[in-house]
């Protein structure tokens, strides 16, 4: 049986991030319906070439988030680098310059807890590689909300320590390949 | 399906706002939600309240205890010259056209600890302009009003500082303008000769004066959609013909309903100029 189509899609990434990304972003058809909501670290001084990146090399649209981004179907939306990114209602993305989470500015924690808030149930959240432990509390919250998990394997991560904490937080994650998470994604639709 | 009914929590933050604005005329009932649930979150933790009920009974009886409130509920993290294109753009396409100004008229709004009055009125005086100006720098918040009027700043901040000045096209060197000590730095206090600093409020309170160029960044990232245009529509209404406007760096008037009244000056520095009067 097909799981109901969650509302949004948020994912979190760390070091491995661009390969991860990769592997399931270019694989979503230019229909896919639920928003995509994703933090990556990056670092504060830069300006990110991630969502002009992915524009090119995906079927679903792909931006960098501005201030009071409202969301749309079949579109992936990036933090900025330096600013939080957090969902501020079911219908718009919000930025705020609060102090670092986990040192982490956009931090993958925020991002997931205003999920859970905002979306409660109806959110999947997605913790990909990475080499701190950012984004596992926020998972947690997902799943406390009644949301679903979902844990890149360790084994295949670029850096197991984000993937591993997340499983720490949240032992009953599903933990699924890049791959596997891909064709998670698209069962959605 | 989300749920229907309202989460308790999110009453309890309901009643907070509304117990703030009653009690203090402070009204954060229109602060962005998710930024807001955020940081009361934090300060239940930190001070050790279990709910926010808890703490609303707390800062309804105990005056003390708003100061420490505002400290959470309003953001004062910010650096000189912070995003250095945008005072680049400033000094490079803006102060070409305040020059043909007799007077100028400044608003930095919501000015924190004011790291960034400091910064324009060091760029108004390398750019030969300071003399004709004046600055009003304005914040809600009487503790960061303070910290902007003394002028002093941790060393350990000076370096990134000193960084972005030289990145803005500085025509000076920063260290001329401060004296550093006992692990900080203390502004002249000649740069803030030409600045009044005032408690006001762009929820609350209205259009003062004639305005030539208003920088709000990274302020309005905290209100919601239906505040963020009366702010903008107060800095319309506040602004000369053909005056400017600049906001944060990832914030934009695209999604907001005066838009019509600005055209982009600097699109990739978001500097705006009034138009249509």
């Amino acid at each position: 049986m097909t799981p109901s189509r969650p509302e949004a899609i948020v994912i979190g990434a760390s070091a491995g991030a661009l390969e991860a990304l990769s592997v399931i972003l270019p694989s979503l058809p230019a229909d896919f319906r639920a928003p995509i909501i994703v933090v990556v670290h990056i670092p504060p001084d830069k300006k990110s070439v991630l969502a002009e990146l992915f524009r090119a090399r995906c079927r679903i649209q792909v931006i960098e988030v501005e201030d009071k981004e409202p969301l749309k179907p079949a579109t992936a939306y990036f933090a900025p680098p330096d600013y939080h990114l957090l969902v501020e209602d079911t219908g718009t993305l919000g930025l705020t310059y609060e102090e670092p989470v986990l040192f982490s500015r956009p931090s993958i924690d925020v991002l997931f807890e205003s999920a859970a808030d905002v979306y409660g149930s109806e959110v999947a959240a997605i913790l990909l590689t990475g080499a701190n432990e950012d984004g596992a509390r926020g998972l947690a919250a997902v799943a406390k909300a009644g949301g679903r998990v979902i844990v890149q394997d360790p084994e295949t991560a670029f850096a197991a320590a984000m993937p591993e904490a997340g499983l720490k937080f949240c032992p009953n994650a599903e933990v699924l390949s890049l791959d596997g998470i891909s064709e998670y994604l698209r069962r959605f639709d | 399906m989300i749920e229907t009914f309202e989460k308790v929590e999110d009453i309890e933050i309901r009643l907070l706002l509304e117990a703030l604005y009653v009690r203090y005329h402070y009204d954060f009932r229109n602060y962005a939600m998710g930024s807001i649930k955020r940081r009361l979150r934090q300060a239940c933790e930190q001070m050790g309240f279990a709910t926010i009920s808890a703490l609303q009974e707390k800062v309804l009886h105990d005056e003390t205890m708003l100061p420490r409130l505002l400290g959470y509920l309003t953001v004062q993290v910010s650096e000189m010259f912070r995003d250095p294109s945008y005072f680049r753009a400033i000094r490079e396409k803006v102060v070409p056209h305040l020059k043909t100004y007799s007077s100028l008229k400044i608003w930095i709004a919501g000015c924190s600890c004011g790291e960034e009055v400091y910064s324009l009125a060091i760029l108004f005086r390398e750019e030969g302009l300071e003399d004709r100006t004046i600055f009003y720098a304005t914040d809600i918040n009487q503790q960061a009003l303070q910290a902007a009027e003394a002028g002093v700043y941790d060393l350990d901040r000076i370096r990134l500082f000193t960084e972005n000045h030289r990145k803005s096209g500085g025509k000076s060197s920063l260290s001329d303008y401060y004296n550093a000590g006992y692990g900080r730095v203390s502004f002249d206090r000649s740069l803030r000769e030409r600045v009044v600093f005032s408690d006001h409020s762009l929820v609350t309170d209205a259009v003062f004066g004639e305005m030539h160029l208003i920088s709000c960044r990274n302020v309005m990232i905290y209100f919601d959609r239906p505040l963020q245009d009366r702010a903008v529509g107060l800095f319309k209404d506040s602004l000369a013909r053909k005056g400017f406007l600049g906001i944060g760096a990832k914030e934009s008037l695209r999604f907001s309903e005066h838009a019509e009244g600005f055209k982009e000056f600097v699109r990739e520095d978001k500097i705006y100029q009034r138009v249509g009067i």
